[in-house]
């Protein structure tokens, strides 16, 4: 309606038909301006904008939940090649410098929507004062699936250190954790365990 | 004049009713984005349900202008997940991976180190002096979902406040001078 109304009124003033005969070339800007089509610009622009935003939040969605048709299957390897050093810090806790094989195929974690896989190798292990102990001993980023196949031979990245001095003849498990970060979308982690290691009795 | 004058004209013209109806639709407007926000919050339990990355600390997973969709659930916390945290004397939460745990037998309680994918370092630096672990109440929630890009228009808008209050008015004004 309000249109309506407005186009009559601009028909009535016959001010851009003069305009236009003198200044064919100003005509086509000054038109515009000051055509009432103004607020129909604004709906469309705004509907555009919507319409654009839900496909994308749409499609989003769809490749955050295509993930969930892949179901990975990594292998891996850990072997504690040696025992660096193993001693008593002036604090009182433990800490332990390992030498760590690690090898992993994680090419099953990748899908089109994935947009790298943080993988860690984390000390698990119980003590009489702490039910879980996880302390990450290497990590590592993967950007693509060409580059999930690992192969590495390496001492531990981040301290080994126990609360309190209970690493003596300690048994531990070595667990490869990974983290599936997509591009957009939910993310991902599961773990693999590997159980069956020991530390020393003694220090050394 | 042109079209701000129009604008100005379709203003005067709004009798009584019109201003009334427009009145509620835009207290619609704001209540539906309120009733978003809260219910966020409680599915998530997270006080704040969406973050915006600020830094490149954890670089290339997250860079600046990244949008985190975060949970808080009684699950225990564990190595690996990606946690928001506030420090005491720090304003803003830090969003950084947890790399060690210590969960206790007797109480449940867990003391927590965290860092950056992109640092060098752990957060021991970022702690509050002295401070070595993060305890429960530190954290306000666990990243479970990510979008990237969004979360520009808010930094935009943060750091340039001359754009939001435009914003603001050509929205108000559209609101206003709408009549369908």
């Amino acid at each position: 309606m309000l249109f309506q109304t407005k186009q009559k009124d601009y028909e009535r003033e016959g001010w851009a038909g003069l305009e236009a005969e003198q200044q064919p070339a100003k005509f086509s800007s000054e038109a515009k301006r000051r055509t009432p089509n103004m607020h129909s610009f604004g709906y469309r622009a705004n509907a555009l904008l919507a319409f654009s935003v839900t496909i994308l939040a749409l499609i989003c969605g769809i490749a955050s939940f295509s993930d969930n048709f892949n179901s990975p299957s990594p292998a891996a390897q850990v072997q504690v090649l040696n025992i660096n050093w193993f001693r008593k810090k002036p604090d009182g806790n433990d800490e332990v410098s390992l030498t760590l094989n690690i090898s992993a195929n994680l090419e099953s974690l990748f899908t089109w929507n994935t947009k790298q896989v943080f993988v860690f190798l984390a000390a698990e292990y119980k003590t009489p004062k702490n039910a879980l102990n996880q302390v990450s001993l290497w990590d590592g980023i993967i950007p693509s699936k060409e580059k999930a196949k690992i192969q590495i031979r390496a001492t531990n990245k981040y301290r080994f250190i126990d609360q309190g001095s209970n690493l003596r003849g300690k048994d531990f498990n070595l667990t490869l954790h990974w983290h599936v970060m997509p591009k957009t979308g939910k993310m991902f982690r599961d773990n693999l365990v590997i159980s069956g290691f020991r530390l020393p009795e003694a220090y050394r | 004049m042109g079209w701000i004058g129009e604008q100005i004209d379709s203003v005067k013209s709004l009798n009584f009713r019109q201003v009334l109806t427009q009145a509620v639709s835009l207290g619609m407007i704001v209540t539906s984005a309120l009733i978003i926000w809260k219910g966020l919050m409680c599915i998530t339990g997270s006080e704040s349900p969406v973050v915006v990355v600020l830094s490149g600390s954890m670089e290339p997973g997250f860079k600046r202008g990244d949008i985190l969709f975060l949970r808080m659930s009684k699950d225990p916390i564990r190595a690996g997940e990606i946690v928001v945290f506030n420090v005491d004397g720090r304003e803003i939460p830090i969003v950084h991976r947890v790399i060690k745990v210590h969960e206790r037998q007797d109480t449940g309680e867990v003391d927590v180190l965290t860092k950056g994918d992109n640092n060098f370092g752990d957060d021991r630096l970022l702690y509050a002096h002295g401070q070595l672990w993060l305890q429960r109440h530190h954290i306000m929630g666990r990243a479970v979902g990510f979008l990237p890009y969004v979360g520009w228009v808010t930094i935009i808008m943060t750091e340039k406040p001359i754009i939001k209050y435009i914003l603001i008015g050509a929205l108000g004004l559209l609101v206003i001078t709408s009549k369908e």
